[in-house]
């Protein structure tokens, strides 16, 4: 499972800390989402979602004044009781010293931020999700071409890392090579990187590693780069069909997000790096609404209903 | 498919040039072999993959290999992890 640490969230944020003789370092935050306790301090604790980062804001403050000190102790007290991962004041507002004694008493992180309480959510709530993103590694080369993140799989030897490496030449970036970290951000966005021992690293066989950054200079590389499109190299099969058109688009899965996928046939004398960088920009052309099959195919359809002159 | 858990026996762990030896042995074959460890899963013929599991002697991982002739690489990659060869 993966968890941040309240200290990282401290840090990130620049945030406050009331009461820094508790221990940040022990108290991971496994969930991308905070709650505003309102409901649970008008005693309503059913459903509490205790996990989340708590933060209470202005409404919640005024609130509590509201109470009597009796219906005051007992809701905190069954607040900070409930295991939550630390409490989170917003607008620099202060926490009362009733608060701050019993988060001593259960050892909960008392933190205040100087933000509004809408923009600190969603600040939280962001680097949450990125932070906590799901992460599988995966054998491939990723490389950005023409602002396109492309993801070049393929077994060990099929010239992955040559395609790359003739890419940078041609002025793409290199994000990594080898191994991919694939963090699924979003339904709809994964992000590949480089593992830190690796980075901006490539071998090559028969000469080694080389160090793409240190050769080619920073222009050639990056350090993450969302991944548009999937590039499947394999050796050239007769008996398999190829697509000829690409009127339809096929698909591979990741994290249970859907990619584009090319499967590309290689054979020797076929230059990759220009395969590539083709379906990169054709890529492109497709996400600005322009489909060259689809024209051909309307070219077509039009010759045939229409009769149109051979000399269109 | 073959799945082994094997406990690295090579007194450096996995360094760099233990990591290369790995891969040529495991290149040698036509078979899928991968290495898990944790959350992490690389391909054993890759050397950049291996070099980010970062492992040192004692630790175990998990080697897997599929294809015609897993179980001649199963052997071969087990006998040099455990450092008997």
């Amino acid at each position: 499972m993966y968890g941040v640490t309240v200290t990282e969230l401290i840090k990130k944020m620049s945030l406050k800390n009331i009461l820094p003789e508790i221990d940040t370092d022990k108290v991971v935050l496994a969930h991308p989402d905070v709650n505003r306790p309102a409901l649970q301090l008008a005693g309503f604790f059913d459903h509490f979602d205790r996990e989340r980062v708590q933060i209470i804001g202005y409404v919640e403050q005024e609130y509590i004044k509201t109470l009597d000190p009796e219906t005051k102790m007992e809701r905190y007290d069954r607040l900070l009781c409930s295991d939550i991962p630390c409490v989170l004041y917003s607008r620099g507002q202060m926490p009362d010293e009733d608060m701050q004694n019993l988060c001593y008493h259960y050892q909960v992180p008392c933190l205040v931020s100087e933000k509004s309480t809408s923009e600190l959510m969603a600040e939280v709530i962001r680097w949450l999700k990125v932070k906590l993103a799901p992460c599988i590694s995966i054998h491939g080369v990723l490389v950005d071409v023409y602002g396109e993140g492309v993801l070049i799989m393929g077994e060990s030897g099929i010239g992955k890392s040559e395609a790359a490496l003739e890419l940078i030449k041609r002025g793409h970036r290199l994000v990594t090579d080898d191994v991919v970290e694939i963090h699924k951000v979003s339904d709809e966005t994964l992000v590949g990187r480089a593992p830190d021992i690796t980075k901006h690293f490539i071998e090559l066989r028969g000469i080694g590693i080389i160090d793409v950054k240190a050769l080619f200079g920073v222009e050639s590389v990056k350090d993450s780069q969302n991944i548009d499109m999937v590039i499947k190299l394999e050796d050239w099969d007769k008996d398999r069909e190829y697509d000829r058109l690409g009127l339809e688009d096929q698909y591979t899965e990741f994290l249970g997000n859907k990619v584009v996928c090319h499967n590309i046939p290689i054979r020797p004398g076929r230059n990759l790096a220009i395969i590539v960088e083709s379906a990169a920009v054709n890529h492109r052309q497709k996400k600005m609404g322009y489909n060259a099959a689809k024209e051909l195919y309307n070219r077509v359809q039009a010759n045939l209903g229409l009769g149109a002159p051979s000399s269109l | 498919m073959l799945k082994k858990n094997v406990t690295i026996g090579l007194t450096s762990g996995l360094e760099v040039r233990p990591v290369a030896m790995l891969v040529q042995i495991a290149s040698q074959y036509d078979s899928r072999i991968y290495v898990e460890s944790g959350n992490a899963r690389v391909n054993a013929k890759s050397i950049m993959g291996m070099m980010t599991l970062g492992m040192g002697a004692g630790e175990t991982l998990v080697v897997s290999a599929e294809g015609d002739d897993e179980e001649a690489a199963m052997d071969e990659i087990e006998k040099y992890l455990v450092g008997t060869k």
